[in-house]
């Protein structure tokens, strides 16, 4: 009893061990988790130096300037095998680039159709498009992209045989063969309307808006862009008399002269990167839209909008602000699976620098850095861009 | 004076039948199928779009399907004298190449047993009604993988040693799924705590291991794991090939484990770490004790989803020459043995029935665990 009150009595802060002081353990923590990260850090390099003299193969980016040898079979800018590594590496990163752009653009579009359609009121409609999520995403992108390109391109016939779409597509072992347009002279005058167009339209929409907000009169915005877009292209089209013109392809001998050739690697990693990709985007556009209360339609209803508008402006809008963060996720997701590429050989950034590059030089630290270093950028820039957008469309509340 | 009235209705009037037009199968059809023009255009349409899907997969599977038969011979349209569709023969005769990849076909009864146990624990540890649950997950986590690292790779009690080179397919897949699974959640937690750390320096240093490897493809990280790892670790060090891939995969799921626990730390409200600090708990008894029983079990949902995605990232595994189920798959194509039309349809037919299950069951019971576990709330 008296050692107790004594204790109590003796209230002031009595001295803990400076071991049991939270801030010193803290500090003691960290500053072994530093040290064991520098001595391991220290350790990998010793041992990378004594593996690299033990392989013979000198370290440094030096390599990028040597000539790679090596054949590409898509390329957007000239390219031979007498081109340098570095060069190898800019048409690897623009094959990338490219197939993420399209594979983005057409996975939205797509997503957006079966999440939309998984919400129809028409049961058929609302199943089949259930049926398509569930059976894609729990497949395996590989798989996919092996299925494509293996079983359904691989299995196309050669030129001769070829199967022939509306006229003018074909379908074949070696590729699609599409019509491809060709632009004469005078095409510059064309494309310079359209820029213009573009332009005025834009220009358009920001008076428009300007003018809802001050005065609350509206303006067809939508009209007349569509007109604009369409219009003086159109016009300056007629005016140069049609200096662009579709190109068919034909068949001569054993292959196809003339039209765009999209090469099956690169057909077989777009279909199944867009395919998977809007099945994901479809469960995010549903939940967004999901999460729109109910109210605020027939709010919007009972104030006299329209089916459209109700959609256009109270349930996009709000459905958006849920959208868009999981959107760039998926966004992402595509572009680095975009490196699948290198199981079918189109000739992504992976495929012909981490793959080909890497076999031929041995440069494995350095190319693997370089690689994931693009692949972290990209992903930066991404959400960076994404989180411009999404603080854009965020709820401004009090 | 109440007026006079010839007639009160002292009880309600029985509810009329609606419609036949609104009730029943026509009601249904009316309204789900057929309420408007565009509504009838889309049945029309969807109808169309799922006879013409479906019924050449139907047909392709079980009715043009060849069922036996010892060689590509038996699944020619010429020795048929019918259109053919799935060559399940082939399946057949690869199935053990499929399942086991190389193991020695007289060993594969420990392949055998491990997925009995694997499966028998399994079944304990996701049926709610099971008790012991922690005992099971005890040996399901602790016990089991020490057991079934012996069992395969063998060299201990009269076991014959079996390399991992000779491992293959759906024997390979699981390996890496199941190590992927439990490695990666006990490190995921770990990262995640230290993301919410107070200590700056382990937070700074979590955070940039979690978004570094969540920034970059799988395919980097396994070659990382395959071609850089080697070279920072002595020479004298022979690490071997399916564990160099499984630490790429660990790494790399880890990173996404974290934030997946993350979100669970998140959803804990303060009071609860307020009064574990109030009950005079340290730090790990407090986490252990009070907020991580918490958070995982909201983000249960959300772990399994990352199980579903690395299961089927096990598939990358192929890149690095691994061969896992579909690169044992793409072996087999070549075999000129069973070249046939139909052959690679077939086999991707049968693979692909084998992922979805897993996915689906997982996704499933995903769904289940979030229905049981929101009751409560």
């Amino acid at each position: 009893m008296r050692r107790q009150s004594a204790e109590a009595g003796a209230s002031r802060p009595h001295r803990v061990a400076f071991y049991n002081n939270p801030t010193v353990r803290g500090a003691a923590y960290q500053l072994a988790l530093l040290v064991a990260l520098l001595w391991f850090g220290y350790e990998f390099a010793l041992n990378a130096k004594a593996n690299l003299e033990a392989q013979r193969i000198t370290s440094g980016f030096g390599f990028l300037g040597n000539t790679a040898g090596f054949g590409v079979n898509q390329s957007l800018i000239p390219y031979s095998e007498t081109d340098t590594y570095g060069r190898v590496f800019l048409v690897g990163l623009l094959n990338t680039l490219l197939v993420s752009g399209l594979g983005i653009a057409l996975a939205t579009i797509l997503g957006f159709l079966i999440g939309i359609a998984r919400l129809s009121p028409n049961w058929l409609l609302a199943r089949l498009a259930g049926g398509y999520v569930e059976l894609i995403r729990n497949l395996p992108l590989l798989f996919q992209i092996l299925f494509w390109y293996l079983a359904v391109l691989g299995t196309l016939p050669n030129p001769r045989q070829a199967v022939s779409l509306f006229g003018g597509v074909f379908l074949t072992n070696r590729g699609i063969i599409l019509p491809a347009p060709v632009a004469g002279e005078g095409s510059i005058y064309v494309f310079a309307a359209l820029m213009l167009a573009i332009i005025a339209t834009c220009a358009l929409a920001r008076w428009a808006r300007r003018r809802l907000e001050r005065t609350g009169r509206q303006f067809p915005t939508f009209r007349a862009g569509a007109a604009l877009i369409i219009g003086l292209p159109l016009m300056a089209l007629i005016a140069t008399s049609f200096p662009i013109g579709i190109e068919r392809p034909e068949l001569r001998g054993f292959n196809f002269v003339g039209g765009m050739r999209l090469v099956p690697e690169f057909v077989a990693l777009l279909v199944a990167l867009v395919t998977y990709t809007a099945a994901f985007i479809a469960e995010v556009v549903r939940a967004g839209i999901l999460a729109v209360p109910r109210g605020q339609t027939e709010a919007a209803q009972a104030l006299g909008f329209r089916r459209g508008k109700t959609l256009r402006l109270i349930v996009v809008p709000q459905a958006l602000r849920v959208i868009v963060p999981p959107l760039t996720n998926q966004y992402l997701n595509l572009t680095k699976n975009s490196s699948l590429a290198v199981a079918i050989g189109y000739p992504d950034l992976f495929a012909v620098f981490a793959g080909t590059a890497l076999n031929q030089t041995g440069q494995a630290i350095e190319i693997i850095v370089i690689t994931m270093a693009v692949y972290l950028s990209i992903s930066l820039l991404t959400s960076l861009a994404m989180n411009w957008y999404n603080a854009r469309v965020r709820l401004s509340e009090r | 004076m109440v007026a006079q009235l010839a007639y009160v209705r002292r009880e309600l009037a029985a509810p009329m039948p609606p419609p036949l037009a609104a009730r029943g199968v026509f009601g249904w059809m009316r309204y789900r199928l057929f309420g408007s023009l565009l509504n009838s255009v889309l049945t029309v349409v969807s109808l169309a779009l799922f006879v013409v899907v479906a019924w050449p997969t139907i047909r392709f599977l079980l009715i043009d399907a060849v069922w036996d038969g010892a060689s590509r011979a038996d699944c020619l349209p010429e020795t048929v004298g019918r259109p053919v569709g799935a060559c399940w023969p082939f399946i057949a005769r690869k199935f053990a190449q499929f399942m086991y990849g190389f193991y020695p076909s007289d060993q594969i009864w420990r392949v055998n047993l491990t997925y009995f146990l694997g499966a028998a624990l399994l079944a304990q540890l996701v049926i709610p009604r099971v008790p012991y649950k922690a005992t099971n997950a005890i040996l399901f986590f602790g016990v089991f993988p020490v057991v079934a690292y012996f069992l395969l790779v063998g060299g201990v009690l009269g076991l014959e040693h079996v390399e991992t080179r000779r491992w293959g397919g759906m024997l390979v897949t699981l390996v890496i799924s199941f190590t992927g699974i439990i490695v990666s959640l006990p490190l995921g937690i770990l990262l995640a705590l230290g993301r919410r750390s107070a200590m700056p320096v382990i937070r700074l240093l979590s955070i940039i291991f979690i978004e570094f490897w969540r920034g970059v493809p799988l395919i980097t990280v396994l070659f990382f794991a395959t071609y850089m790892l080697p070279l920072f670790l002595p020479g004298s060090w022979k690490l071997d090939g399916l564990l160099r891939v499984l630490i790429g995969v660990v790494l790399f799921a880890a990173a996404y484990m974290a934030e997946v626990v993350r979100g669970g730390l998140q959803a804990i409200p303060r009071g609860q770490y307020e009064g574990a600090m109030a009950l005079g708990l340290g730090y790990w008894r407090m986490m252990g004790l009070v907020i991580l029983p918490q958070a995982l079990k909201h983000v249960i949902p959300g772990i399994v989803n990352s199980f579903i995605a690395l299961f089927k990232d096990t598939t990358l595994v192929l890149i690095v020459a691994i061969f896992d189920l579909l690169g044992q798959l793409r072996a087999a194509f070549a075999d000129p043995n069973w070249a046939t039309p139909t052959t690679l349809f077939t086999g991707f037919a049968f693979a692909g029935m084998i992922y979805f299950a897993f996915s689906f069951a997982m996704s499933r019971y995903a769904l289940y665990t979030e229905r049981r576990l929101s009751t409560g709330r």
